[in-house]
């Protein structure tokens, strides 16, 4: 084992799977950095920080700084896996989905069933997401649920340095396209990584903590959000279990359900605007197949149906807290 | 030598040492920490914005980008909305909700700063195509940078313009950099962007865009020839971006004594001063009182939007639409 953050444990990941296999290629803007300037290649090293030494360490063809042209990356990323590489690309911030979209939902993501099975599509798009640093409207969004909704792709959240090393090498090995969400606030976040080969496998849940009062359902940052309400709540003798759901798709119903047929109560923690969010779909979810288990209505905490704005304390509004799941999880339990 | 009077040279000055002192005092003021988000400075383009805008009516549009504090003073935006709104205050141009990136102000013809690299060529089109229906001689400009070139909605929107003969302008500020990555290798030939403008069949003009005068006579002919009706046109200016991509950017991508270079040789205002005091248009002592009345004006909105209210957090989803919901 050996203590690292996040952002460390994505870049060795990458440098070791990319040893272990010369079919995964790097592409994205500024993943090199410095091309065409009197600094020169890697004057910067990919502007997140998780792509340094790539290039100097495997060349050129293999780690590639692409153009501003988010389209052509993502349709890039979808041709060369269908040639059978393993591409690996950078959407510096997962706004840009928005630019890229129909390379992403036509393409990539339909090739495997459009083409009767007969082909896989095995392309990583690692994106940088999430609130609370003033970066606005469109360069904020945690767009996981969008793309939780499209069949074919595979979506992939870590919150801790282990399951960012475990679910990143998972998503290289694998044959289908996967979406990997970076939260910009969580790239520091510390914590002891396994050594050697190690994958998470997609679909299973963590556990982050079991007290048997209230279901709470988070991913992403909001995981730590929970986290912060959870003290707080046990503070008062109240026990949450705390599940991170690690990926959306596929996602782990059984240890959605298996808790609320426990508890009754499930409170969702959701990074998105309320309609069609992770949090509808996860309510929905129990409403439908745990009703008998409730003793409470489903608490979705998420942003408004709004943008997120500039402003900082706009924003603070805009996200859910530790305060405002802390709110629910006692709403919750009030509800007789 | 360009036929400008006093007082239209003065006010050119007067807007680019505003840019100026604008750009150079939220360098300091972002070192504070009191603003957040992400702040690019126009510093060392100011020709460009001013050359370009010092020609349009408040009904011409223009479309901007990240790096749009320049070309929305050059149309007219209030510097004081514009610092509070920066600030992220209720009383910002567009109530905080914009912040650096996405100012906007519909009134002068300033239709947004844009987040999106390539988000704004296609609006230009627009506007463009609604001025063609208005039928007034009104245009529809975009700013880009080198780097928004790339984009596909840049080529589509050029495309579409040539063949709906839309009266839309594609200004390309070519400051050689897009975020670390340098021209020369992103667009793969170091100042040729006007020729991929031509080969979608437009007319294309080039200036120096470190030079007022030059920025000003091309464009001057440039739009003449798009307000006449011959359809789009684009111009690309070869400029320089005085600060790092972003407020905090190490640029290591730099050469040595790149920067001291630039601000020696490249200086848009010292080279407007030494042109208009050489031909006897101004006289120094007149600029000079204008960069005091500016930094009073600077010191002055800074200190305001220090001091200024946030929005009402009940406010956040407001504004979402128009009409009911
Ligand atoms: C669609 C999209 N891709 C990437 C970015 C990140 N980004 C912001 S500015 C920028 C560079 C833009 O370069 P250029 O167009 O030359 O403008 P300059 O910064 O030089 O003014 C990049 C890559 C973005 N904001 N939007
Ligand atoms: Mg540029």
């Amino acid at each position: 084992m050996a203590v690292m953050n996040i952002r460390e444990a994505i870049l060795r990941t990458l440098h070791a799977e990319m040893e272990r296999d010369p079919d995964i290629l790097v592409l994205g803007e500024d993943v090199v950095g410095g091309n065409g300037t009197a600094g020169g290649p890697e004057a910067i090293g990919g502007i997140w920080g998780t792509t340094s030494g790539l290039w100097e360490k495997f060349g050129p063809n293999r780690v590639i700084d692409t153009p501003i042209s988010e389209s052509a990356i993502i349709g890039a990323a979808a041709g060369a896996a269908l040639a059978g590489k393993r591409p690996v690309a950078e959407l510096m911030f997962a706004d840009f989905v928005g630019v890229s979209l129909d390379q992403l939902w036509n393409q990539m993501a339909k090739f495997r069933y459009m083409f009767g099975g007969k082909t896989k599509c095995p392309a990583v798009v690692r994106m940088v997401y999430g609130a609370g640093m003033q970066t606005a409207a469109q360069h904020s969004q945690s767009v996981y649920a969008l793309l939780t909704a499209m069949p074919g792709l595979k979506v992939v959240l870590p919150t801790t340095p282990a399951d960012a090393k475990g679910l990143l090498t998972e998503a290289l090995r694998g044959d289908d396209p996967v979406m990997f969400f970076e939260h910009k606030a969580l790239y520091g976040v510390k914590g002891e990584v396994p050594d050697g080969d190690y994958r998470v496998p997609f679909g299973q849940a963590r556990m982050v903590r079991e007290g048997g009062d209230v279901t709470v359902v988070a991913c992403g940052r909001m995981v730590n959000f929970s986290e912060k309400a959870a003290d707080k709540l046990a503070a008062d003798g109240i026990g949450v279990d705390l599940i991170d759901l690690r990926t959306t798709s596929p996602m782990d119903e059984d240890a959605i359900l298996d808790s609320v047929e426990q508890t009754g109560r499930l409170v969702v923690v959701d990074e998105s605007p309320p309609r069609c969010s992770l949090a509808a779909d996860i309510s929905a979810l129990v409403a439908t197949r745990a009703f008998t288990s409730l003793k409470a209505p489903p608490e979705m905490v998420t942003g408004p149906h709004a943008p997120i704005p500039f402003s900082r304390g706009l924003e603070r509004a805009w996200l859910p807290s530790p305060v405002t799941i802390e709110s629910a999880v006692r709403r919750t339990l009030a509800f007789r | 030598m360009l036929q400008l009077g006093h007082d239209q040279l003065l006010g050119a000055y007067r807007r680019m040492s505003t840019i100026r002192a604008f750009e150079e005092r939220l360098h300091e003021e972002i070192k504070t920490g009191e603003i957040g988000g992400f702040t690019h400075l126009y510093c060392g383009q100011e020709a460009v914005a001013v050359g370009i805008c010092d020609q349009l009516t408040v009904e011409d549009k223009i479309v901007s980008t990240h790096r749009g504090h320049g070309h929305c003073i050059a149309k007219g935006c209030d510097v004081r909305g514009m610092m509070l709104e920066i600030y992220g205050r209720a009383e910002g141009l567009c109530k905080g909700r914009a912040g650096s990136m996405h100012i906007a102000d519909l009134d002068v013809g300033m239709l947004g700063a844009n987040g999106i690299v390539g988000g704004g060529a296609p609006q230009a089109v627009g506007a463009a195509l609604a001025a063609k229906m208005d039928g007034k001689g009104r245009v529809g400009i975009a700013f880009s940078g080198d780097g928004a070139c790339n984009q596909g909605t840049t080529f589509e929107a050029m495309n579409m313009a040539v063949v709906t003969k839309a009266p839309a302008i594609f200004v390309f500020e070519n400051n050689h950099y897009s975020e670390h990555t340098g021209v020369e290798y992103a667009v793969g030939t170091s100042l040729d962007i006007a020729s991929r403008a031509e080969a979608f069949g437009m007319k294309v003009w080039r200036a120096n865009g470190c030079d007022f005068f030059d920025t000003y006579e091309q464009f001057r002919d440039l739009l003449e020839y798009v307000r006449a009706g011959h359809g789009p046109a684009a111009i690309e200016l070869d400029t320089e971006r005085f600060y790092g991509h972003f407020e905090g950017d190490p640029q290591r991508y730099r050469g040595p004594g790149e920067l001291d270079r630039i601000r020696d040789e490249r200086d848009c205002l010292k080279a407007f001063r030494k042109t208009v005091t050489e031909a006897g248009l101004l006289a120094e002592a007149e600029m000079d009182a204008i960069d005091a009345e500016v930094h009073a004006l600077i010191d002055a909105v800074v200190a305001e939007a220090r001091a200024a209210a946030d929005p009402d957090p009940a406010t956040v989803a407001d504004d979402v639409y128009a009409e009911y919901y």
